[in-house]
């Protein structure tokens, strides 16, 4: 007897009881719609994850950071020089595996003030253009610093949205986009010239937030305008990037360092200086060599340290294993579950058929072709319930992100797909894989005999 | 050589610790072309040795010789195989599939043989044009009386082109005229040439066939039979024949 015949006359019996079908169906269904939607969901949260990730200037980032001298350094901790532009120079000179250097030089506790409103910076930095690339910032209104301002040390400066909200009102309740581009703000207390702006930076959870407000008429509010908790909103790694203040290096240097200087010159050390691998593969002899040329800097002195994200991308990677895991095995037990309700239907069916088997044994049908005939039966059954799943998982996702709009939307994979068709294909084989045999084994005499 | 050997066949059942001699010492011959019937009343193992003579259960000791096959020895899947290509049955209750119609009910033994579809087809029909059922092919069985199951039946039967035939009261559930029908067509099918067994309870019916073989007890009855007198008594030679 051939598959084909074996696979159609499979069908035509599913087919004649179609109610008893799609009810052991429906467990598989379950089963594969429930891992499929679960995949989507965890692949939304990674997608989210990763998101923040690329906010904080992505995976290739490197913080070249202050650290205490090594013990056996301690007698020289007062001779160390801390990182300069000395670092950023040589470091560009002399470490070609990096691709980009950049210097910051951050002002703490910094207030800026415009007329009546005050705001306080995520952070007001000092910086080089190549903090652009390393930030992975973009600018969408007026332009950035020039090297004519970082040479004499302008009064200018960049700034993100959220600054703009605070000082000069949000675009949702003003209903037009605001760009300050030429005024003046005070940084602690010294007037600035705002050049550029930042777009505005925001997770998808935000941005539904944000879609999600605009739909819905604002509640009118009694009372004094206030805010209503404390608790920061949406992703805080978006909401740190939109309070950001730029200006250039040198007007950072000699405007805010210059009382804090020994000599009579303004203190040179750097806040900060983050530089990216030019390939994440190498990343490791980048490090070695930016090390190498950081040690002539500071005369042997290790004073610093490198952090990487790669701790941050295994964290993403461990928790995304976990939830996917977990997920995982809940989705599959229910397909297991769903596997005996067919095996259950599949022993049920055989009893009733017992003399149609037998039957056909006396006309010359092998143990073989009557196993074949009800494992094809069953994997019939499973895979029909897969395919079902399937497009029941895409119902089922778009409830999920209709409960909870602002979440990240799960995003269905294919490979979820295959793994649950190929899961529930195995499924159908182990459920029928016991009917089958007691149907092979059953003697054409007594199975002619049953009544 | 004759076309059915048996010799000193014995079948024995156990049920609950009781040991029940179905078949006890059976020895026998069937020629090709013969229409034979065996008969003996209810639980004389009549039944028993048509399930063996037909391959569908096999004798606890004893060696069969079908075609020059030894049956014996074969194994499930061999038998399976033997029935479907060398045996037809036909029975009492028709056991046609309910779910298929005529054609797809005659054609099922070729389906098990993996003859194509279109050759299925050709042969489904002539073997209904055989039993005159070739307009009643798309019907169900539950569709047609009794008298035209049983005439599918046979046409199953026939389909494979068997050596031999087994009827087990092929009568039973049919009145008198339709069950004269189907006598009739068996005894033209054995004109045609075709070996076929009846197996029943009833002496009338076993008295239109040339030949009878009568069970009783296990045992065949030497009285009906006087050609058998000697071989009944032959201890089991085992004949260096060749396996199945």
């Amino acid at each position: 007897m051939n598959l084909w015949n074996t696979i159609a006359v499979g069908f035509k019996e599913i087919w004649a009881h179609k109610s008893r079908s799609l009810l052991t169906m429906l467990g598989i269904v379950l089963g594969v719609a429930s891992l499929v939607a679960m995949a989507a969901l965890v692949k939304g949260m990674e997608n989210g994850m990763r998101e923040s990730m690329v906010a904080m200037g992505g995976a290739d980032k490197v913080l070249l950071e202050d650290q205490e001298v090594p013990p056996e350094q301690e007698h020289l901790a007062e001779e160390a020089p801390g990182r300069t532009m000395l670092d950023v120079i040589s470091l560009r000179r002399s470490a070609p595996l990096l691709k980009l250097v950049s210097p910051e030089m951050e002002l703490d506790y910094t207030t800026i003030t415009h007329e009546d409103k005050m705001v306080n910076p995520s952070e007001c930095v000092g910086v080089w253009p190549a903090v652009l690339d390393m930030n992975l910032h973009t600018l969408e209104h007026g332009r950035f610093f020039t090297d004519l301002d970082e040479e004499n040390a302008n009064s200018v400066c960049v700034i993100g949205t959220g600054i703009r909200d605070e000082l000069f009102g949000t675009p949702e309740k003003a209903g037009r986009e605001i760009v300050p581009i030429g005024e003046v703000i005070n940084i602690n207390g010294q007037p600035f010239t705002i050049v550029g702006m930042f777009t505005r930076y925001e997770g998808e959870m935000d941005r539904k937030l944000r879609e999600l407000a605009k739909s819905k008429p604002a509640e009118k509010q009694a009372g004094p305008s206030r805010m209503k908790g404390w608790g920061r909103r949406g992703g805080w790694a978006f909401t740190r990037k939109n309070m950001t203040v730029y200006m250039p290096l040198n007007t950072a240097w000699l405007k805010f360092r210059s009382s804090s200087g020994t000599n009579g010159m303004p203190d040179p050390r750097l806040s900060s200086i983050d530089v990216k691998v030019s390939d994440m593969n190498r990343l490791e002899p980048a490090l070695q060599q930016a090390r190498n040329v950081m040690m002539m800097t500071h005369r042997g002195i290790e004073d610093f340290n490198f952090r990487t994200q790669e701790n941050q991308l295994d964290t993403i990677n461990q928790q995304i294993r976990n939830a996917r895991l977990s997920g995982g095995i809940i989705a599959a037990i229910s397909l297991l579950v769903g596997g005996i309700g067919i095996m259950n239907i599949m022993l049920a069916s055989i009893n009733e058929r017992i003399r149609e088997i037998g039957i056909c044994k006396a006309v010359g049908a092998s143990g073989f072709s009557i196993f074949l005939q009800i494992l094809v039966e069953s994997m019939a059954l499973s895979i029909l319930g897969a395919v079902a799943g399937i497009g029941a998982s895409y119902g089922l996702v778009k409830i999920m992100a209709a409960i909870t709009p602002t979440g990240n939307a799960p995003v269905i994979t294919t490979d979820a797909m295959f793994v649950a068709v190929g899961f529930s294909a195995a499924v159908g084989i182990f459920a029928g894989l016991f009917p089958a045999i007691k149907a092979a084994r059953l003697h054409p005499i007594q199975a002619l005999r049953y009544e | 050589m004759a076309l059915l050997e048996l010799r000193d066949v014995h079948k024995t059942y156990h049920l609950g610790g009781e040991e029940i001699r179905a078949l006890d010492g059976v020895s026998m011959d069937i020629e090709a072309g013969e229409f034979i019937s065996i008969i003996g009343p209810s639980g004389s193992g009549k039944s028993t040795l048509m399930h063996i003579l037909g391959c569908l259960d096999s004798p606890s000791r004893g060696t069969i010789k079908l075609d020059g096959l030894m049956i014996e020895k074969a194994t499930s899947r061999q038998l399976a195989s033997i029935r479907n290509q060398k045996i037809g049955f036909v029975f009492q209750f028709f056991n046609l599939l309910p779910k298929l119609n005529v054609l797809q009910n005659v054609e099922l033994p070729m389906i098990y043989a993996g003859a194509n579809a279109k050759e299925r087809r050709d042969r489904a029909m002539e073997a209904l044009q055989l039993v005159q059922l070739e307009n009643r092919a798309k019907h169900r069985p539950s569709q047609l009386s009794g008298g035209q199951q049983q005439r599918v039946a046979i046409a199953r039967a026939l389909v494979n082109s068997p050596r031999i035939v087994f009827a087990d009261e092929p009568t039973g559930n049919l009145d008198s005229h339709t069950g004269e029908a189907i006598l009739n067509l068996f005894r033209t099918l054995t004109q045609q040439g075709r070996t076929i067994v009846l197996v029943t309870h009833d002496p009338e019916i076993a008295a239109l066939t040339p030949r009878r073989i009568e069970i009783r007890d296990g045992k065949i009855s030497v009285k009906v039979d006087p050609r058998l007198a000697g071989l009944d008594r032959v201890p089991a030679v085992a004949e260096p024949g060749k396996a199945a």
